[in-house]
């Protein structure tokens, strides 16, 4: 029987401004004795949400999570967990840390203590059983937080993004021991899931990889990975899992569901111009097609943060991204030739011709007489199928986009767009 | 350092603030109504003297009560605080009704608090003891209460999470997670509050109603004597030894304090000057304080322990009995503060009209006042303020300074004020006006400090860069960036100043009473000449005027230059 089940999960949250966001949506996923799994997607994918909900922290708007075959109602009793930040608690010591877990449950003081310096002396943190977290690096705080999670013997250990906030070498360290002490059965957990944005840091770990796919997550696909520990990053099996993932996490999203308008298109990338023109420069220098994972390496980047950029790219048509390779257009190697005006103009092209959400606010503008609209109207257009804040960004990158293409003008102190020529055209 | 409390984001009056002063005024007439019978309760008046030598012993018996008050409001308002912020129903109410509280002025109860804890307690001191520690006890919990609220309610989500995970009980949350996170800003709003109650100790050990005089043996009633007796000396020894104690608790406790709390700090990064205090390393040094500590380390845990739930928590199903009680309780709360709100109202109608043009216009004379004294303070405290925040080696040193120096109690020099101005023509105006900017020119100095130390040095450089200068660089660099500290500190300096009035407009010295015209002198005088309907409906009126200010002056202001030039 699975450990963890969830069926059906959806979550929606109330936001402020009465409308709705479907956060996850139809989650079925299961968790047996002795597997590693990762769930894996794009910011936005309601990993954390997911993982909370499973955890019992957040109540599921449809469906349910079960643990052992029982319906998890509050807290999940079979659960531990670790944070981002390690939330551990400054004003107790690592070992006052460790035990909390353990004073919760009631058990005897000694029992507890021992219990508590066998797992610190077993994460390595051997000698700072009486320091405070501030005086520890951050690996050192985050081996703290697996040894607070992993001295109450959970069944099961859910990890959220453990190692985004460490530098690569601490990361990988610390990777490496979590992984020795479950490869080697030293601690009693029966199944980890592991939250993360990193392609590579899943298939390393897990035995399975779960890829959501963004607004709302749901799950796009799974893969087993079935190369046995330790396992060789340079290896040909290993580039082909990363790749496989990547082109399946950069490939279109599932078909949306029947009758779901999509007036806009899809959401704007949250990148400027400035960004797109450089990237697309970059990669028109290469001579011929290049693997995305190696790319994100080369430049020193997080996959993770060079994602939309490439999104806006294909978006724009500057480049392509089939089977996990890139290369660059036809338009985009003369986008990337051009002088600056020149540049402009291809801009304006391509945005007209792939972007309908900016195509719809030039045909507001030539159909007001003054040729001018309050931004705000157009943020309650965007608000209909974004949350606010999103809205708003969307907003704000189709100004810097249409901008930059001259396609319109921003007067920042009325908060309004309006068309340039058309108004000196007629003032003349 | 500084804790700033962030003001609620509400400038409109609801639904709620309506119950609630609904609820203050049942309040006001209970308090009120229990000073009719002034004259049948005995006179308690001790001698008190002069000689220096008694001066340890006055001193003494102030710390004392000062302290008992300090325990009260820590008590409540951790007590309020955890409530407000883990009950969702009556959190809005709770909130509202501190809000509205923090304007009420202490001083207009001081009669109907003493005297009815008088008639309670008859024999000997202990009724007018009672009364000074209830009175210093709500001068100063109110903001003790918000900033325990504040914390609490807002815990960072991991924190809030890990508890969960991990099971703990609601008391174990308390103690390990929920009171820690709460440590910094309830020492630092201790400290703020005990230096406000110094104001309130003084002003209720030595006061007159009518032909009666009421004493309480303590540093207060020496300073006030001496001023009236015009010994000078006597003044000089007293003034010494307010200042002495206050450095003394300021080096004793408060440095301890904030020193040790720095370890509740959640930031991980490094701060750039770290306070420390000999005395804490002497503590923390001492094996006796370590066994203590360990004894209160075992202790809490058994407690805790105690309660340790062996099986989940389970949901609780509502049952209708609690329903029922529920209804019972509220309907009986209804029916007492309908009754008491028709009382006060009826006691108010009594008022004839005139009188209620009166009050009015004394409340545009104290407004007045108030107004003088808080722009006076803000034109010296700024410059000098913004002088000493942007100097960092100066405001090492000048910053403790100006804290003991908030700390001295403008009710204890006031008399000593009297003293020399009361020759000069509008003596009495001015040295009222001199109170209230005593008591509120070290608050918004202290902010204001705060406030120009917190200017990043990039702003300062980028300033310096684009040659800002004169003018210029006040309305683009120093003025948004001090605002929201001038703001918090205005805010307490007005609530101060309207409180001070009421000691300052009318006063009973060497056997005359001296008065101006103002809602302070009308409550007072009220007060003295047992007038309850006039005494109720002029404190109705100051309260609320302070809030009308504090919602529609202060924290519109302070909002706008949040949401302006936050940085």
């Amino acid at each position: 029987m699975a450990i963890i089940e969830t069926k059906n999960l959806t979550i929606i949250f109330d936001m402020p401004n009465n409308t709705r966001i479907t956060v996850v949506e139809d989650i079925n996923l299961s968790l047996e004795e002795g597997e590693f799994v990762s769930i894996l997607g794009p910011s936005g994918a309601g990993k954390s949400t997911l993982l909370r909900a499973i955890a019992g922290l957040i109540k599921p708007t449809h469906g349910e999570v079960l643990y052992r075959g029982e319906l998890v109602e509050g807290v999940n009793p079979g659960i531990s967990m670790v944070f981002q930040t390690a939330a551990l608690f400054p004003w107790l010591t690592v070992l006052e840390n460790v035990e909390l877990g353990l004073k919760a449950k009631g058990t005897p003081p000694k029992e507890r203590r021992e219990r508590a310096l066998k797992m610190i002396d077993l994460i390595g943190l051997d000698g700072f059983e009486s320091a405070y977290p501030k005086e520890l690096s951050g690996g050192m705080r985050q081996r703290v937080g697996f040894a607070r999670a992993l001295v109450v013997e959970p069944e099961v250990l859910l990890m959220d993004e453990p190692f985004s906030g460490l530098d690569v070498l601490t990361a990988e360290n610390l990777r490496n021991d979590l992984l020795e002490l479950w490869i080697e059965k030293r601690i009693p957990t029966k199944t980890i899931l592991l939250i993360t944005h990193s392609i590579e840091e899943a298939v390393y770990l897990s035995d399975r990889v779960i890829v959501l796919d963004k607004n709302p997550g749901r799950i796009k696909q799974e893969i087993y990975i079935n190369i046995p520990h330790w396992r060789d990053r340079e290896s040909e099996e290993f580039i082909r899992f990363v790749d496989r993932i990547y082109s399946i996490m950069m490939g279109k999203p599932i078909t949306a569901k029947p009758g779901r308008p999509e007036k806009y298109g899809i959401p704007l990338p949250h990148v400027r111009v400035g960004a797109i023109a450089g990237f697309v420069e970059l990669i028109a220098e290469l001579e011929e097609k290049e693997d995305i994972y190696k790319i994100a390496g080369d430049l020193n980047m997080d996959l993770a943060d060079i994602q939309p950029v490439i999104e806006a790219c294909v978006l724009l048509k500057f480049i392509d991204t089939t089977g996990g390779d890139i290369s660059v257009t036809k338009e985009g190697e003369i986008f990337a030739e051009a002088d600056v005006l020149e540049k402009k103009e291809i801009f304006k092209k391509q945005i007209l011709a792939n972007v309908p959400f900016i195509q719809q606010i030039i045909q507001v503008l030539n159909n007001k007489s003054n040729h001018r609209m309050p931004v705000e109207f157009f943020i309650e257009l965007l608000e209909t199928k974004f949350s606010t804040s999103e809205a708003q960004a969307q907003m704000e990158i189709a100004i810097d986009w249409g901008r930059y293409a001259e396609l319109f003008a921003y007067d920042e102190d009325s908060k309004e767009v309006y068309l340039e020529e058309l108004l000196e055209s007629e003032e003349v | 350092m500084v804790y700033r409390i962030v003001p609620p984001k509400r400038i409109k009056i609801s639904i709620i603030d309506i119950g609630i002063i609904l609820f203050l005024s049942a309040f006001i007439y209970g308090i009120i109504s229990t000073a009719k019978d002034w004259g049948e309760i005995p006179v308690y008046a001790l001698n008190i003297s002069l000689s220096p030598v008694n001066l340890p012993y006055y001193a003494w018996l102030s710390v004392l009560r000062q302290f008992l008050a300090y325990l009260l409001s820590l008590g409540f308002s951790i007590t309020y605080g955890y409530v407000a912020s883990h009950n969702k129903r009556l959190e809005p109410i709770m909130i509202s009704l501190l809000d509205i509280l923090q304007s009420v002025p202490v001083l207009s109860f001081m009669p109907g608090v003493i005297l009815g804890l008088m008639a309670l307690f008859p024999y000997g001191r202990v009724g007018i003891e009672l009364g000074s520690i209830v009175l210093i006890f709500t001068g100063q919990v109110w903001n003790m209460a918000f900033s325990v609220y504040s914390s609490m309610s807002s815990l960072p989500r991991e924190f809030r999470e890990a508890s969960e995970i991990f099971n703990l009980t609601p008391l174990q949350r308390f103690l390990y997670v929920e009171l820690p996170y709460s440590t910094i800003g309830l020492v630092w709003n201790s400290m703020m509050s005990v230096a406000g109650g110094w104001f309130f100790l003084m002003a209720c050990e030595m006061f007159t109603l009518g032909e009666r005089d009421f004493r309480l043996p303590g540093l207060g009633s020496y300073l006030q004597l001496a001023a009236i007796e015009g010994d000078t000396e006597a003044v000089l020894m007293g003034l010494a030894t307010m200042i002495a104690i206050i450095v003394i608790i300021d080096q004793l406790v408060w440095r301890p304090l904030i020193a040790w709390s720095q370890k509740f700090k959640v930031e991980l990064a490094t701060e750039e000057i770290i306070p420390t205090s000999i005395v804490l390393t002497v503590i923390e040094r001492s094996t006796l304080i370590l066994k203590i500590g360990g004894v209160i380390n075992t202790l809490m845990e058994k407690i805790s322990a105690g309660f340790s739930r062996t099986t989940p928590r389970k949901s609780r199903g509502k049952s209708p009995f609690i329903f029922i009680l529920r209804i019972i309780i509220i309907g009986i709360l209804a029916l007492i503060l309908g009754y008491a709100s028709i009382r006060l109202f009826l006691l108010i109608s009594g008022i004839p009209v005139n009188k209620w043009g009166e009050i009015m216009i004394n409340d545009l004379f104290t407004l007045f006042r108030v107004s003088i004294a808080v722009v006076l303070s803000i034109l010296w405290t700024l410059p000098l303020g913004v002088f000493i925040g942007t100097n960092p080696r100066l405001s090492s040193v000048m910053q403790p300074l100006v804290q003991i120096l908030a700390s001295i109690p403008a009710t204890a020099v006031f008399p000593i004020i009297l003293m020399w101005l009361l020759s000069m023509r509008g003596g009495l105006s001015i040295a009222s006006i001199l109170l209230m900017l005593l008591g509120t020119q070290w608050y918004l100095l202290f902010n204001i400090i705060a406030g120009a130390m917190s200017i990043p040095a990039d702003l300062k450089e980028a300033a310096d860069v684009f040659q800002l200068k004169g003018v210029e660089r006040w309305r683009k660099l120093i003025i948004p960036a001090v605002l929201p500290y001038l703001v918090t500190g205005g805010i307490t300096a007005t609530g101060g100043a309207w409180n001070a009035s009421i000691v300052s407009e009318y006063v009973h010295f060497r056997g005359q009473i001296l008065t101006v015209r103002g809602l302070g002198a009308m409550i007072s005088s009220s007060a003295d000449k047992g007038d309850i309907s006039l005494l109720a409906g002029s404190t109705i009126v100051m309260i609320i005027t302070v809030t009308l200010i504090n919602r529609f002056f202060w924290r519109r202001l302070y909002w706008l230059a949040e949401e302006h030039y936050s940085l």
